[in-house]
């Protein structure tokens, strides 16, 4: 017979190596499902993991672009992971990236044509502060009010996809652009564009405070009062309360916190890979860090990873879509697998597997 | 080393197509907005890219993708197919715009074709689209003499001049046969988003619509529709991008269907022989990209004539379905007597024609 027993404290070995194990089993289960489709399952993998990074062909140019789809994830997990390890659940970081894209877009706009080289930072301030404010409503009605911040930031993500079509059809949109939808192009225009900042790597300045946000989170994490308040209230909020830790403060400073990265991430990508603000400019890179964040375990090196890997298999997954003509929808399938797994097999890091009859006492 | 430019890669790449050509092998891909099997819009243009494998068989490989969101992800995407050594690249939603010029820049030796859009920004940008108002005027003819509560519901996507054609010319023409005729519009931001379109088509229902047109790209509307009839009620669409029997005789009871095979055919042939170049395609019903599918018994017989022999004026040149009189919203004159649309016109429509109630979107 074989039963679960929960462990005193989480493994510290099951815990590094669940991530693993999910891939495995992922890539286990995705063969399966290749080859049901028809499709040779070792090549499929090899498509979806090797080729964007060593394929001769494509991995000049796929190389850098997981930098491109990695960094605005990041950006996002690294907030949200700290609001998640304090029991805080910010789960409108879509809304917050559109409104942090709006906001630093209209504030650059505003004053074109400048070619001030103060546009660009400003723009970014406003990005931040936009996508900050976005957080702030579900973050002050929970103090306020009590409210649950998952339904309330959930369905702001609605309320910001409209104020983005209304934008990208009204009062953003290109006055010279014939009628059509879609703001002028942020990309384009020097003041405001966010380039590749050495070519051909992919680095942008999202990706760069991408990376910034995954030191100042671990230094806040494991070196600040901050960190440790967020790691209490996550743990034993009753005991957090006896320490000292104000609950409403900190809801408002993780929701902040993660409001303003998922804001950074929207002005950063708006200004550059997207280049523009239009209707569908938002590409559910707030949901798809929610997976990341877990994936990473709310661990600032292991979501730079866990975003990496999610990164490649959006690349590889579009590759193995016209190499391999296989469906969308099993790549979709795919990904979906990776979190299934992982949640799956988190069960070993709090939980021993005890192979036998119950022992009577 | 391995941090050389994206230049070099192209470079690299642009040598392997011609390779590639060499071995007269012409390798064709098409990016899709929405899935193959959404049996609409991208539905379709899958059915032009079956109709260039069976026009030139070995000679050419196609590859596609779909669900490819319009935003930085596509021009990802097309980076690829052309590292993949396509020739031709068809890029089949508007959104791909910017996107496919600037993935035709990087890549000058191959061929961009963009669906519905303007821009062609280097010599190796094509634009193609259909006119796709042809088909509305006959399918607004027709929903003009079925409804019975004077209502009809128009499910649009995104408010450009292609969709406002479209809502304009079925206006026009129902108001034409049925002068107390309303129209609802409902604007749903998206081409393919089967949850949102049914409740478009649920809210039109409720509201007393009795003939809902679509332009987005799934069969939900349709759908929505069938259940309502289930349910006692008079309802009728019409099939959108592809013919969407499935739901006929009832609630679907015509449909416009895009064909692109035929462009499809041609452009990846010329191609073939070198003599492709850059310009704007806007085929109708005359060159047979715009097909209007059986009109069902649901529909009495005086009126499927009245429509067919729209389709015959439209085909031979008789009939422009922009023609005036025509005014606009707010009253002033759009078209004088006689007149008819130029196509400069109808690529910059950005308003309603009197008689439409509600406003475009700002």
């Amino acid at each position: 017979m074989i039963r679960l027993e929960k462990r005193p404290s989480p493994s510290k070995v099951w815990t590094y190596a669940t991530p693993v194990l999910a891939v495995v089993l992922t890539m286990l289960a995705g063969g399966i499902l290749f080859a049901i489709l028809g499709k040779d399952p070792l090549e499929a993998i090899r498509t979806i993991f090797w080729d964007p990074l060593f394929h001769p062909q494509f991995s000049g140019f796929s190389r850098p672009q997981l930098l491109v789809k990695a960094g605005p994830l990041i950006l996002i997990a690294i907030g949200l992971s700290m609001g998640f390890r304090a029991g805080i659940w910010n789960i409108g970081a879509e809304g917050q990236y559109i409104v942090g894209a709006l906001a630093g877009a209209a504030a650059g706009l505003a004053l074109y044509p400048s070619e001030s080289v103060l546009i660009f930072p400003m723009m970014v301030i406003a990005g931040a502060l936009g996508g900050w404010a976005w957080a702030m409503i579900p973050a002050i009605l929970k103090v306020q009010f009590r409210t649950n911040e998952i339904l309330v930031s959930l369905l702001l993500v609605y309320v910001a996809e409209n104020l983005l079509a209304s934008a990208s059809v009204g009062w953003l949109r290109n006055p010279e652009g014939g009628g059509f939808p879609g703001s002028r192009s942020l990309s384009g225009w020097d003041a405001s564009s966010n380039p590749e900042l050495i070519a051909g790597t992919g680095m942008h300045w999202g990706v760069v405070a991408g990376f910034i946000a995954v030191i100042f989170a671990y230094v806040v994490m494991s070196r600040h009062l901050l960190g440790y308040h967020i790691q209490l209230a996550g743990q034993a909020p009753r005991a957090a309360r006896f320490a000292g830790v104000n609950p409403s403060r900190l809801i408002i400073m993780c929701l902040g916190i993660s409001g303003a990265l998922a804001g950074l991430a929207g002005l950063f990508e708006v200004t550059g890979p997207a280049g523009q603000i239009s209707i569908d400019f938002n590409a559910g890179y707030g949901f798809t860090a929610i997976i990341v964040a877990f994936l990473g375990r709310l661990n600032p090196i292991g979501i730079l990873l866990a975003g990496m890997l999610m990164a490649l298999t959006y690349i590889g997954g579009e590759l193995a879509q016209f190499m391999l003509a296989l469906p969308a929808a099993a790549i979709q399938a795919f990904q979906g697998m990776l979190l299934f797994f992982l949640l799956g097999v988190d069960v070993l890091s709090n939980y021993r597997i005890r192979i036998g009859a119950r022992e009577t006492a | 080393m391995k941090l050389k430019s994206l230049l070099t890669s192209a470079a690299l790449a642009a040598g392997l197509a011609t390779g590639a050509a060499a071995q007269d092998t012409t390798t064709v891909g098409f990016v899709y907005v929405g899935p193959v099997g959404d049996g609409g819009w991208t539905y379709q243009h899958d059915q032009g890219r079956l109709a260039v494998e069976a026009a030139y068989g070995d000679k050419v490989e196609t590859i596609f993708q779909e669900n490819v969101p319009e935003g930085p992800d596509s021009e990802r995407v097309m980076t690829q197919m052309a590292l993949a050594g396509a020739d031709i690249i068809f890029t089949t939603s508007f959104g791909y715009m910017d996107a496919t010029n600037a993935v035709a820049a990087r890549f000058p030796d191959v061929k961009f074709e963009h669906a519905t859009g303007y821009k062609r920004e280097h010599p190796n940008v094509a634009t193609y689209d259909a006119r796709f108002y042809e088909g509305r005027a006959v399918i607004g003819t027709i929903a003009g003499h079925m409804t019975e509560t004077n209502k009809i519901g128009y499910i649009a996507s995104f408010p450009i001049p292609e969709v406002i054609q479209g809502i304009n010319s079925s206006f026009l023409h129902a108001q034409k046969v049925n002068p107390d005729v309303e129209m609802s519009v409902v604007w749903v931001y998206t081409w393919f988003d089967p949850a949102k379109e049914a409740d478009a088509a649920n809210a039109l229902i409720n509201n007393g619509v009795d003939v809902i047109m679509q332009h987005t790209d799934s069969t939900a509307p349709q759908a929505a529709a069938q259940a309502a009839n289930e349910a006692g009620g008079r309802v009728f669409t019409f099939g959108q991008a592809s013919d969407m029997s499935n739901f006929a005789p009832s609630p679907r009871i015509a449909s416009i269907i895009d064909d692109w095979a035929p462009y499809y055919v041609k452009r990846v042939g010329m191609v073939m022989d070198g003599t492709w170049e850059s310009g704007h395609s806007w085929g109708g019903m005359p060159e047979g990209e715009v097909v209007i599918g059986p009109i069902t018994e649901e529909v009495p017989a005086a009126v499927k004539a009245e429509a067919e022999a729209m389709i015959a004026a439209i085909t031979d040149g008789s009939y422009h379905p922009f023609t005036g009189p025509i005014m606009k919203q707010d009253g002033s004159v759009f078209l004088a007597e006689g007149e008819v649309a130029t196509d400069v016109q109808l690529v910059t429509m950005d308003f309603y024609v009197q008689g439409m109630t509600g406003e475009i979107p700002q």
